[in-house]
């Protein structure tokens, strides 16, 4: 439909810390950046967080959307555009970089930072998606609430899954974390918080092979990773918070990958293997995956992005 | 606030069950992220298709009666109705063109 002939100097795709934190500088570096938020994503995953507390700054700690809001207002203030869409095609390899976004636009790039974060796993289970939304969840924040006085359980072993199951000892009367290995991968101040949680028992060594009920969540089968041995417990939720995988679908074929599917950049810069294409944040970094770090690769990304439009 | 009708306990039936077009209804919460996030989509969808479909909201936390007879476990659920009885029912927050996609049928 509107095909604009403006070549803009950068647009980054996608928002959270890393899409945000790349529009402030390069909003105040005067590229005049186009911030693709994402039409239903916006904000990205803190949005379904509650309160942050490792943020430096925030001595009291923030809600997650809150710091988002902050960030988004912060680009905003120095120039961004923020378009509510997505980008539903990129091509990236010729010097004028060609994106489509949902609305049917085309829009010109001289460059791109791709900050398109990271999506919530799923186990594989057949079963799992024929009940997903009527009794397994990938957001506690979102679901917990209708999980009152229930027993459920949550599968994982890292940070989001102790956080989840912390959260949803709100809600439900019991909450069992299921875990493959003998030990939490978890920070150490969230395990310590969860096995101090009464309603927080753990289910160790086991993992879910099939999630039982007709309508609704009945049942999880389990099967211990040691002895190979099948059991059934009866839980009415699930939540599944076995980490996540990056939001490449768009690039692929295009951009050089891990075996993962995580973007490989350059040592010590956010380069990808095309010229003018810059990546930050979840679809880089599946070590550290903190808003911190992903908002210091989006700084990376903008300066990054500065220099070689500079130069070019 | 949204310029959609919110439809309680009180008027479901009327409004809901008993239209002679289909309803679409969306279970949301204040709370909710990604709630908030396709509330505008479904305004323009009901704004575009009104001759078609009447999309109507549901707050659970208010209205939780109705949210549990209709089993609902995560937000936003958003369940099209028609003669009373549940057609579709398409689960989290998706881009309007996924959203148009799935309301084919009834648009």
């Amino acid at each position: 439909m509107n095909s604009s002939e403006k070549v803009h100097e950068v647009v980054i795709v996608g928002s959270g810390p890393a899409g945000y934190t790349a529009a402030i500088y390069a909003a105040r570096a005067q590229l005049s950046p186009l911030l693709y938020e994402g039409s239903v994503t916006a904000g990205g995953a803190l949005m379904n967080t509650t309160e942050v507390e490792n943020f430096p700054g925030f001595t009291d700690g923030v809600m997650g959307p809150d710091l988002m809001d902050s960030m988004r207002k912060q680009a905003e203030r120095f120039g961004t555009k923020l378009i509510t869409d997505d980008i539903v095609e990129m091509n990236l390899a010729p010097e004028v970089k060609v994106l489509k976004d949902g609305s049917g636009n085309t829009i010109l790039a001289r460059s791109v930072i791709l900050a398109t974060g990271s999506a919530y796993r799923e186990i594989g289970l057949p079963n799992e998606k024929r009940l997903s939304g009527r009794g397994v969840s990938w957001c506690a924040t979102c679901d917990g609430f209708f999980f009152r006085d229930q027993k459920i359980a949550v599968v994982g072993g890292g940070d989001s899954a102790v956080e989840e199951a912390t959260f949803l000892t709100r809600f439900a009367s019991k909450v069992v974390l299921i875990h493959r290995r003998d030990a939490l991968r978890a920070s150490k101040i969230m395990a310590e918080r969860a096995f101090a949680n009464p309603k927080i028992e753990f289910i160790w060594n086991s993992e879910v092979v099939d999630v039982l009920g007709e309508n609704k969540v009945d049942a999880l089968q389990l099967r211990n990773t040691i002895t190979g041995e099948l059991s059934t417990q009866e839980f009415s939720g699930l939540f599944v918070a076995i980490g996540h995988s990056p939001r490449n679908e768009l690039i692929l074929g295009q951009i050089t990958t891990d075996a993962q599917g995580y973007v490989k950049v350059e040592e010590c810069s956010t380069r990808t293997n095309l010229t003018g294409v810059f990546a930050c944040g979840d679809l880089v970094d599946h070590v550290y995956r903190q808003a911190i770090t992903a908002a210091g690769s989006g700084c990376q990304a903008a300066l990054d992005a500065e220099r070689f439009l500079s130069h070019s | 606030m949204s310029a959609l009708e919110h439809v309680t306990t009180s008027t479901f039936d009327e409004v809901v069950l008993k239209s002679s077009t289909p309803v679409l209804v969306d279970f949301w919460a204040e709370w909710c992220g990604p709630c908030r996030a396709v509330a505008p989509i479904l305004e323009e969808i009901a704004r575009d298709h009104s001759d078609k479909i009447k999309i109507v909201k549901l707050n659970t936390d208010e209205e939780s009666a109705i949210a549990i007879k209709y089993g609902i476990t995560s937000i936003p659920t958003l369940n099209v109705f028609v003669n009373g009885s549940i057609v579709k029912s398409i689960i989290g927050a998706k881009p309007k063109p996924a959203l148009l996609k799935e309301l084919e049928a009834y648009i």
